[in-house]
């Protein structure tokens, strides 16, 4: 209990955590689906505090962590075309590929800068009508629909120098080839909190339904995990698999409509590439025919060179869940956050990162 | 990366709103969130909200969120770019 005094309102942790240890009978195998779940989970040395027979597993839940070699590749090449200009989210910077990562090009003299939002790479544009802006579109349902609105909104102000490079996936996709491999056996599911604000928590019917999955959505404070732990707890001794919401406050059964509108509007499916799990059909977004000179995939031709995945990295393993981030031999030894062998050591939200960060590594 | 924070809709001006998050003001785009009105709490990603907040929930996600410290490292990114 002890390692939740980080958390003010330890009181209410605790009680949650009594009411977790009195409601665990069975053996449970829960998988926090999302990243930012991860960093709750072992900044908060939630794992310590919950009864031996509840067992947590992390997923694929970070963007930049599945993003496959060949697309980083490929936005590493685009990031040294003559005028141009490479917007990302910072995560993305640091991130190896093949050869090299966009810093190492940023370094090498090609134009990367790091922005906040999209709207950021729109003012950029703005202020450099001789130089083409690629924004990398990164991210699942939470952040899909931000890009797509700037898509719209370029569109709209006859903005010709803006484009996007589109690397996002949806999560159902990732999800169902996790559990159709068999792999992990689970029991419940932590559902992704900001995810499901844009999709609704009706995303993971199916899972509850088809799979006999117990779903919760979290959101992403200790309490609410805790909660959630509870709620899934709770589910599996009832033998329930239902899908409910722990989230109250951000996330509906319906979710943002709207916003799932601009998105379809925008973007339609396409096949990704997932690190870890290799193409998973649909589970990808591009720009639709309306947006082609908008995509950054159709408008620009660069050879990135063949793909070399790093050696030794166990980050597709990781991210199925199949083994934890202390397994793997690099883990701590050679794979450091300051010299990253694999994409799950860089991102804030990857797995190795947070293990290395919280410790997590120290027991297994 | 699919981190949103709660922030209080100040002002509404078209699709663009101000926001006040832990006491920092910042334009956001209400694009996503067509129907909120100042006063609302939005969970805030990237520039956009992404959805609307029950305010007394929120409330209370805010103070928790600032006593843990995590309000500053969602912020990191906008001071480097
Ligand atoms: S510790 Fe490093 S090398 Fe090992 S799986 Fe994680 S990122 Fe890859």
């Amino acid at each position: 209990m002890k390692y939740v005094t980080e958390f003010r309102d330890s009181d209410l942790a605790r009680r949650l955590i009594e009411r977790i240890h009195e409601a665990a009978r069975k053996p449970v195998r829960l998988m926090e689906f999302c990243g930012g779940h991860t960093v709750t989970i072992f900044r908060y040395g939630i794992r310590k505090v919950l009864p031996p027979g509840i067992e947590m597993v992390s997923g694929p839940g970070c963007p930049v962590c599945v993003t496959a070699n060949a697309d980083l590749d490929r936005a590493i090449a685009l990031a040294r075309l003559p005028k141009v200009i490479l917007t990302t989210f910072g995560d993305m910077f640091k991130v190896p590929g093949s050869c090299g990562s966009l810093q190492e090009a940023h370094a090498q003299g090609a134009d990367v800068r790091m922005v906040y939002s999209p709207l950021d790479a729109l003012r950029i544009a703005r202020e450099n009508p001789d130089r083409m802006v690629i924004f990398l579109g990164i991210g699942f349902e939470t952040t899909a629909p931000t890009v797509a609105a700037s898509i719209l909104e370029a569109e709209k102000s006859g903005l010709e120098n803006y484009f996007v490079q589109s690397m996002h996936k949806v999560c159902p996709p990732a999800l169902k080839a996790l559990a159709d491999s068999g792999e992990v056996r689970l029991n419940g599911l932590i559902c992704p909190g900001h995810v499901s604000a844009i999709t609704g928590s009706q995303a993971w019917v199916p899972f509850a339904r088809d799979y006999g999955l117990s779903c919760v959505v979290s959101g992403f404070e200790p309490l609410d995990v805790l909660q959630t732990v509870l709620m899934l707890v709770r589910q599996v001794e009832e033998g329930r698999s239902e899908v409910e919401i722990a989230y109250r406050r951000g996330v509906t059964f319906e979710g943002n409509a709207h916003a799932r509108r601009i998105l379809d509007e925008v973007f339609e499916p396409c096949d990704a590439d997932w690190r870890g799990f290799g193409v998973i059909p649909g589970s990808g977004l591009k720009p639709g025919k309306r947006f082609e000179r908008f995509d950054a995939a159709e408008v620009f031709d660069v050879d990135a060179g063949p793909v070399v995945e790093p050696v030794g990295c166990q980050c597709g393993a990781v991210l199925r869940g199949v083994v934890s981030p202390a397994e793997c031999p690099l883990f701590r030894t050679v794979c450091t956050p300051e010299t990253p062998v694999g994409p799950c050591m860089v991102s804030s939200e990857g797995s190795c990162s947070t293990w290395y960060q919280y410790g997590g590594g120290l027991e297994v | 990366m699919c981190l949103a924070i709660p922030a209080k809709v100040l002002s509404v001006e078209g699709t663009k709103a101000m926001v006040d998050m832990g006491g920092i003001r910042r334009e956001v785009s209400l694009m996503l969130t067509p129907d909120v009105a100042a006063g609302d709490y939005v969970l805030l990603h990237c520039g956009y909200a992404i959805s609307q907040l029950d305010e007394e929930e929120a409330l209370e996600t805010l103070r928790i969120m600032e006593e843990a410290g995590i309000l500053e490292d969602a912020l990191a990114p906008m001071e480097d770019s």
